[in-house]
């Protein structure tokens, strides 16, 4: 069962890695981006063509996606993205649905809709047993376990302790306001919808072994990580955060224990919340 | 179901709008503090103050936009602290807006037949087209003949002049058959020329609906109330007749303080 | 329903409701069409069905102004209900059409208490968590279902007693076209109704009309409920003149596709979803015959042009009065 705990907590760091742009994206500018999913299939397909084409070292590749996808991020913010955020939610659902049909579409003709397979170093192979066998601990999910924790903190610090952390969160709050105060509210946009992209990059870089990368991996997951924003809230990162462990560890429990129901159990479960607590689980009053 | 008492029965005395030591709470901003405010019936009553003293929030709270942190509110009576806005309409108590909150996409013949349909029960109506009744139709045509609405009655609102809009705002609120009617800064913004209109038809409504007007236009306040109440941060300063306020040592010096002049005789 | 105005404003109201001649015109061609081109029959079928689907869209993301992804939930659960009557209980299909109906409409009763809060990322949560429980459900439930496989094999007794289903598919399109428009006629009377304007007045200006007496949550409870009938009786149309259901009628591509539809054919006209249909399915034909494996892609660039240059300028042609 402590296996069981532990895989399911791995899932749900990466997917909190993974779905923390779309959090902060949602919660920033108020925009609902269905095509999130498509930066972190980026991350996953440059990963495995830089690994295998051109045998770059998996730990290498990590630090690419981030800056690859976040780049990437930047580009579509500027040029496409800005014009929508004063549209309304029905015009953004149906871009960003536009945008994800395209990237499933590109991926697919150039790759192939063949699901992707990673070759893991060896150094990340092993397993650990702890207690009999009681706690079984595969060291690739320990790594995946061990970078998002270090991500989280990382965002965690910037956001309470530095000055763009707290320009940020006043934007988050309101950003007419925030403006008003001589905050750079545009370039405040670009850089968290870049490192957004560059999260979830590096999320389907570091995950694609796990989750299992083929061109539908941004409609698949979709869900999820809407999932995750809708019962953490948009108004602090720890309650996505939390509520991701929730869902991987439910995922992962209800997977092993009822598989007759599979992927019910996660979908009842947030329906429950959000009927209980339609603001979602952790947010403060008035979230967007 | 006659929410407008008769003129007969009712005592001129009769207190048809109260609120007792209503409190609202913003975090540490208390925007409404231990308000009590008793609105008579056939009242010309108006609330007069500063900016930010928490004149709309008021308002807001009598009619239950915004829940109220403490304290009670009374229509006819009964205490309605807990009912939903739409219940506190359907029992008489409408009121309007300070930037208008028109239907754009209709015309005011639609928007206040529509009202008007759904003040009589039928709302809810589906079986017969919106004009089927003579009766709705024939009071609608009162209404746009009563705030000079006749001859936009076809026009799309979003393509009114702002007068009429602001006309349109307050015939929305007639249509409800009110018996208390809560006006929100009721000529702010119309252009001098449509004032008049406007002035004249608040000055002309029904004897039977008791008014509870917000402005800052001292001219209308003083032609138009008998009694006025004066908030300051939220709270009541005073309450009296023109006469006993345009005199207050007090109140001259809220309004002088923030620059205002006070209406002269 | 005739009146005789007894003012100019009246008959001025009353002309809203009235029928133009273009809607007379358009509907009895639309209805020779099986006979005219019996080669069509099938595809006619098919697009009244799906016109059903979008129209009753329409009043969710129109009329109610509820973003809602899983709207396919009920379309599906109508066929699945109406397809296991035909089976389990008998397989007239007028019978089998009004148990689906009546079935859809409870669950869209019961999902309609559910999604009028919350914020718009809330409700569309919600809505598509519905959809991708059913879908589950359909897929767990294999032994009731058919599971991946569809439920096959759903015969149906020939209407009235009297017109057998064939497979030309005239008696079938007959059938759903007759269904369309009856559901048809009924939201269109709605519409002009003073509930139906109350609606209106709810999407103009919410704040508004809760300020003039309108209980705004219970009637767009109401309004969600009927859509959620009439998508009902899209899905059992489905399932009664194909012969059977399957799994991706709850797919998410069905809610993505007539939300598509409805944007083209314009949201919040009653015609919307109908012409919307229609050139959906002209566009999908196309595009497909060109690139069968990718037509996703030309969507979804159509959609993101759409969305950037905005539906007005791009249709401007086709800006022909709405009813």
């Amino acid at each position: 069962m402590l296996t069981i705990l532990f895989d399911g907590i791995a899932y749900g760091m990466l997917l909190f890695i993974l779905a923390v742009g779309l959090a902060v994206t949602m919660g920033l500018m108020n925009f609902i981006n269905l095509a999130h999913g498509a930066f972190a299939m980026a991350g996953g397909y440059l990963t495995v063509v830089l690994m295998q084409r051109l045998d770059v070292p998996f730990l290498i590749c990590l630090p690419v996606s981030f800056v690859v996808t976040g780049l990437m991020g930047a580009f579509l913010e500027r040029t496409l993205y800005r014009r929508m955020y004063q549209k309304p939610h029905l015009d953004q659902v149906l871009f960003s649905i536009g945008l994800a049909f395209m990237a499933v579409s590109s991926v697919d003709y150039v790759m192939g809709s063949q699901q992707q397979i990673m070759q893991l170093p060896e150094w990340l192979k092993g397993r650990t047993e702890w207690w009999d066998g009681a706690l079984g601990m595969g060291h690739y999910r320990l790594f995946i376990i061990a970078v998002c924790a270090a991500l989280t903190v990382a965002l965690q610090f910037v956001l309470s302790s530095t000055r763009f952390g707290s320009q940020l969160r006043a934007s988050v709050d309101d950003s007419r306001v925030a403006a008003g105060l001589g905050i750079n509210v545009n370039l405040i946009f670009a850089l968290t919808f870049a490192v957004g992209s560059g999260l979830a990059g590096l999320g389907g870089a570091l995950g694609a072994e796990v989750l299992g990368l083929d061109p539908t991996f941004p409609l698949k997951f979709m869900v999820y990580f809407l999932i995750v924003v809708a019962v953490g809230g948009t108004t602090s990162i720890t309650g996505p955060l939390l509520a991701a462990l929730l869902l991987g560890i439910a995922d992962v429990a209800g997977k092993y224990y009822v598989p007759k129901l599979g992927a019910f159990i996660v979908y009842a479960l947030m329906l429950l919340i959000l009927l209980w607590r339609p603001q979602g689980l952790f947010s403060r009053q008035g979230g967007k | 179901m006659s929410k407008v008492p008769k003129m007969s029965q009712a005592n001129v005395e009769t207190t048809v709008l109260e609120t007792h030591d209503l409190m609202k709470k913003f975090g540490g901003i208390t925007a409404t503090d231990h308000v009590s405010l008793k609105l008579r019936h056939g009242a010309r009553h108006a609330l007069i103050g500063p900016n930010g003293a928490g004149k709309t929030t008021l308002l807001n709270l009598m009619t239950g936009v915004l829940p109220q942190t403490s304290g009670q509110i009374f229509l006819q009576g009964e205490d309605i602290s807990q009912l939903a806005p739409h219940r506190r309409v359907q029992k008489g108590l409408v009121r309007t807006f300070q930037i208008n909150q028109l239907f754009d996409s209709m015309t005011p013949l639609e928007t206040l037949a529509m009202v008007i349909s759904q003040q009589k029960g039928g709302g809810a109506n589906v079986w017969r087209p919106l004009g089927y009744r003579a009766d709705v139709v024939q009071r609608a045509e009162e209404l746009l003949a009563l705030f000079h609405l006749t001859e936009v009655h076809n026009q799309v609102t979003s393509k009114m002049p702002y007068g009429k809009r602001r006309l349109l705002e307050m015939a929305i609120a007639l249509a409800c058959e009110p018996s208390v009617l809560l006006l929100d800064e009721p000529v702010a913004g119309v252009p001098a020329g449509e004032r008049e209109e406007l002035l004249r038809t608040v000055a002309s409504l029904p004897k039977d609906v008791s008014v509870l007007l917000i402005e800052h236009d001292m001219d209308l306040v003083f032609d138009f109330a008998e009694t006025i109440t004066v908030l300051v941060n939220g709270a009541v300063l005073t309450e009296g007749t023109p006469s006993e306020i345009a005199n207050d040592a007090r109140v001259k010096a809220v309004y002088l303080g923030h620059g205002e002049a006070l209406h002269h005789g | 329903m005739k009146v005789t105005p007894s003012s100019h404003f009246q008959s001025q109201l009353l002309q809203a409701s009235r029928w133009k001649w273009q809607e007379w015109v358009g509907w009895i061609l639309v209805f020779a069409a099986p006979w005219a081109l019996p080669s069509h029959a099938l595809i006619v079928n098919e697009m009244a069905i799906v016109a059903l689907f979008a129209l009753s869209l329409d009043l969710v993301l129109g009329y109610a102004g509820i973003v809602s992804l899983g709207h396919a939930a009920f379309l599906g659960f109508g066929a699945y209900a109406s397809a296991l009557f035909a089976k389990h209980v008998m397989p007239d299909p007028v019978i089998g059409l009004v148990w689906g109906m009546a079935l859809t409409t409870l669950l869209g009763a019961l999902c309609s208490a559910t999604i009028l809060r919350g914020s718009d990322l809330t409700r569309l949560m919600v809505t598509l968590g519905m959809a991708l429980i059913l879908l589950e459900l359909a897929n767990k439930l294999d032994w009731l279902t058919g599971g991946s496989d569809g439920l096959q094999g759903v015969l149906m007794a020939p209407l009235f007693g009297r017109f057998e289903f064939d497979l030309m598919g005239q008696t079938a399109a007959t059938y759903s076209l007759t269904v369309l428009f009856l559901l048809f006629l009924a939201v269109r009377h709605w519409v002009h109704s003073p509930m139906g304007a109350t609606v209106k007045a709810i999407r103009d200006n919410r704040l508004r009309a809760s300020a003039i007496g309108i209980h705004a949550n219970a009637k767009l409870a109401v309004v969600y409920t009927v859509a959620a009938c009439l998508a009902g009786a899209a899905g059992a149309l489905m399932a009664q003149t194909t012969g059977f259901a399957s799994l991706d009628v709850f797919a998410l591509d069905r809610s993505a596709d007539v939300m598509l539809m409805l944007v083209i054919g314009g949201v919040g006209w009653l015609y919307g979803g109908l012409l919307g249909a229609v050139a959906f399915k002209f566009m999908h034909d196309f595009i497909s015959s060109i690139t069968p494996q990718y037509w996703t892609f030309w969507i979804g660039l159509f959609l993101v042009v759409l969305v950037l240059v905005g539906r007005d300028k791009l249709f401007k042609p086709w800006k022909w009065g709405r009813p």
